[in-house]
């Protein structure tokens, strides 16, 4: 069974006067135990809201529902009452942003703010949880930890933040880590050095990783499994290899062809998808994709497509995929053009 | 590639100097030290081919872009354009060069003013150069761009917020080509769109290059994008260029230790590359450009810095095949002789940074990460 199953999440803001905002619309999606599982998509296709909506840390206003099922562990986290919840939140689930300054409490210094998770959910004190402590920060990089423990967020670089931000995280030894985004505000060398102290952790501890991110560089490089959002939706849902060697949602294959590969020649070529999210907000009936998509066809508007549940354990939302080679022979006129 | 082109220099750089001064106190302002943002740059850029400049934030990129540009003030070096030394001309003089070096921002909503429509964004710069015989030759200029870089004609009385990300970096292309400049500087022009808007800007940029000769130095963080528009690209560390290499040699044959490590790092979308990667990760944190280390600026985190020379004599960028490198031991990294070794790291502190905080916000929710 799957640590994490969400199911048929959705998430409206409405708004007096203005037409709501489904800004989650049916997402399913699991993680298992130990699993490093990536949620990737471009701004706006509901990523944060998603884990947003899964930890109940969605700002809570007039117009905001919630539906769908997020059961960890069991239990269903959306049904749970807030103290409840901040208990699975300390002690089993952690989770880590993209801006460390925003979850760090500026007044505090780091080792106090390390413990105190310590003292909450380890029972530790005192000297036990100063060293534990100090053994956390090291353990995530952070070079002199001792003296660290004494010093401020705003003392410390914004890679050091987030590694003290990660110490804190894994501090109550979660089962499941959410990252969003972790390493989007850090330079290339930062964020070799934080993926590799996430994927150490996961590895030496077992923690399952939902790792959430627009860089297919950096699903390629960690992810078990990879589902890729648009509109709200998660449009495909595959293992790592299949998804980069042979995509099938057309959303899929678009983002591929956009990105410039490092190891590629000066000759490459990039294959951008037409139009832009922002011209058709809010989204189309049917698939949401549609108006972008070379692949449409008269099928395509009206109701959204079905979840396809395809043989080989992969799954995606479309009518008419882009085929295997060698299995489907569909004819694409576009392409010779 | 004609012989002709590629020896044809449009922009040359020569010990290019942008010091800041660091200043405090409460009254008088007391000069307390200085940022050397750039320290010493020499490039040239080629007409018609694009130069691209690579570096971690802080490493001066924007800085040498509006430097050459004379938009910030060099303290020292030179600047030529087109054989003009520009360091050196007249405000008036400067002013009408400007008409044929642009430049391009990173955030396109900041960079357009609000309450300006396309149209009159895209007049502005036609009238303060003089360009366009009337109101209806002006129009016809303004058209022509639009076409170029792919906006409808509508968009001329709409107001920058009505347009998306990608579509506001088009005006701000436009506005920059409205001008028929020779030279675009373009700053991070893709790295605030989405990655498939991204691609369309990127060809765009292509697309305008290849019809209209344009020269481009293209300043960036992402690595991937760099090296797919550019055909020469400078690795810049702490104010200094510590490798300029054609564009693919740089990812075959890195020659400067913090190439490779920078070369390393950039994740590729795909996971056979990925799984076969070795990743060089570089200890600690990019030092602050107002205490540069000594001698070599990399050496307190270079994998390969050696006990001789690497603390105490600053390399200068030396010819090696078809590149350029400063690194003292460059040959022998190549050639396998020496062998990388472990590196301590050392804490670097946030610029402006005291020992308590100042200003302090309660933050929303205290202890949310938990
Ligand atoms: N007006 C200024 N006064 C003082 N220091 C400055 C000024 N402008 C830039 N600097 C400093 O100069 C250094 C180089 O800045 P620059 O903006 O060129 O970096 P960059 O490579 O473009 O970084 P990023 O990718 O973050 O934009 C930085 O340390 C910066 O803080
Ligand atoms: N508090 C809110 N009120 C109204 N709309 C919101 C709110 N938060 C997010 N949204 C909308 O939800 C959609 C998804 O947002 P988000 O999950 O933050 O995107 P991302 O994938 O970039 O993280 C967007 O269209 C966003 O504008
Ligand atoms: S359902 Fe139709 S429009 Fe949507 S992605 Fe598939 S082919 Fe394209
Ligand atoms: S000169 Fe020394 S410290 Fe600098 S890059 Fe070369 S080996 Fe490293
Ligand atoms: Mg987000
Ligand atoms: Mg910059």
């Amino acid at each position: 069974m799957a640590l994490l199953e969400v199911e048929d999440l959705s998430v409206t803001f409405a708004r007096r006067g203005q037409r709501a905002v489904h800004a989650v619309d049916g997402v399913s999606f699991s993680v298992d135990a130990g699993e490093v599982v990536g949620l990737v998509g471009e701004s706006g296709c509901g990523k944060s809201v998603t884990s947003l909506a899964i930890m109940g840390l969605l700002p809570k206003q007039p117009g905001l529902s919630v539906g769908g099922k997020a059961v960890f562990d069991g239990t269903d986290l959306l049904q749970l009452d807030d103290r409840s919840r901040r208990d699975i939140r300390g002690r089993d689930i952690a989770m880590i942003f993209q801006d460390p300054l925003s979850s760090l409490n500026p007044v505090i210094p780091i080792g106090l703010q390390v413990t105190e998770v310590l003292t909450r959910h380890r029972g530790m004190k005192g000297e036990t949880a100063a060293k534990e402590a100090a053994a956390l920060l090291d353990r995530v990089g952070i070079p002199d930890p001792k003296r660290r423990l004494k010093e401020y967020p705003h003392q410390l670089s914004g890679g050091m933040r987030q590694r003290a931000l990660i110490a804190m995280a894994v501090a109550c030894q979660p089962r499941l880590l959410i990252a969003d985004e972790p390493t989007t505000a850090l330079d290339v060398t930062i964020q070799a050095q934080i993926l590799e102290l996430l994927k150490d952790l996961v590895r030496d501890s077992g923690t399952a990783l939902l790792m959430i991110t627009h860089d297919l560089g950096v699903v390629a490089g960690m992810c078990d499994t990879v589902n890729v959002l648009y509109g709200g939706r998660v449009v495909e849902t595959a293992r790592r290899r299949p998804l980069f060697r042979q995509p099938r949602h057309p959303y899929t294959v678009g983002l591929l062809g956009s990105v410039p590969r490092l190891d590629a020649g000066r000759g490459e070529k990039l294959n951008p998808i037409p139009g832009s999210v922002r011209d058709l907000l809010p989204w189309p009936d049917g698939c949401a994709f549609a108006p972008r998509c070379a692949r449409r066809t008269d099928e395509c508007v009206g109701e959204p497509p079905e979840l396809v549940h395809a043989h080989d354990g992969r799954s995606y939302r479309c009518v008419n995929p882009e085929p295997l080679p060698g299995m489907v022979p569909a004819p694409r006129e576009e392409e010779s053009a | 590639m004609s012989e002709r082109t590629e020896n044809d220099i449009l922009v040359e750089v020569r010990d290019l100097k942008v010091h800041f001064p660091i200043k405090r106190g409460v009254l008088f302002d007391r000069v307390v030290g200085q940022v050397k943002a750039v320290d010493g740059v020499d490039l040239s850029i080629a007409r018609g081919k694009t130069y691209g400049l690579v570096g971690e934030s802080g490493c001066g990129k924007s800085t040498l872009g509006r430097a050459l540009l004379q938009l910030t003030p060099p303290t020292a070096g030179e600047v030529s354009f087109d054989g003009v030394e520009l360091t050196t001309l007249p405000s008036g003089k400067l002013r009408s060069m400007r008409r044929r070096m642009q430049m391009i921002f990173q955030d396109p909503m900041s960079s357009l003013d609000p309450r300006q429509n396309v149209e009159s964004i895209l007049t502005e710069g036609l009238q303060t150069h003089g360009i366009g015989a009337d109101r209806t030759d002006r129009r016809r200029i303004i058209g022509e761009t639009l076409d170029a870089v792919g906006l409808p004609r509508w968009a001329l009385s709409r107001y920058p917020h009505e347009f998306s990300g990608g579509q506001r970096q088009r005006i701000g292309i436009a506005r920059a080509l409205v001008l028929g400049p020779e030279l675009i500087v373009a700053d991070e022009p893709v790295s605030a769109l989405d990655v498939s808007i991204q691609a369309q800007v990127v060809n765009l940029l292509d697309e305008l290059q290849d019809s209209l000769g344009l020269t481009y130095l293209v300043i960036a963080h992402d690595l991937a994008v760099v090296r797919h528009i550019s055909d020469t690209v400078g690795v810049m560390y702490l104010g200094a260029l510590v490798e300029e290499a054609p564009s693919d040699r740089l990812y075959t044959e890195p020659l400067h230790p913090y190439t490779r490590a920078l070369m390393s790092a950039v994740p590729v979308p795909d996971p056979d590359v990925e799984d076969r990667r070795e990743r060089i990760l570089l200890a600690g944190d990019l030092p602050s450009p107002a205490n540069p280390p000594s001698g070599c600026r990399f050496h307190t985190r270079c994998p390969w810095a050696q006990p001789t020379r690497c603390a105490d004599e600053r390399p200068v960028l030396r010819n090696i095949g078809a590149s350029r490198v400063a690194c003292h031991f460059a040959e022998q990294i190549a050639s396998g002789e020496l062998r990388p070794h472990g590196v301590s790291a050392q804490i670097v502190r946030p610029e402006g940074e005291g020992d308590t905080p100042g200003v302090v916000s309660a933050p929303t929710e205290p202890g949310s990460y938990v």
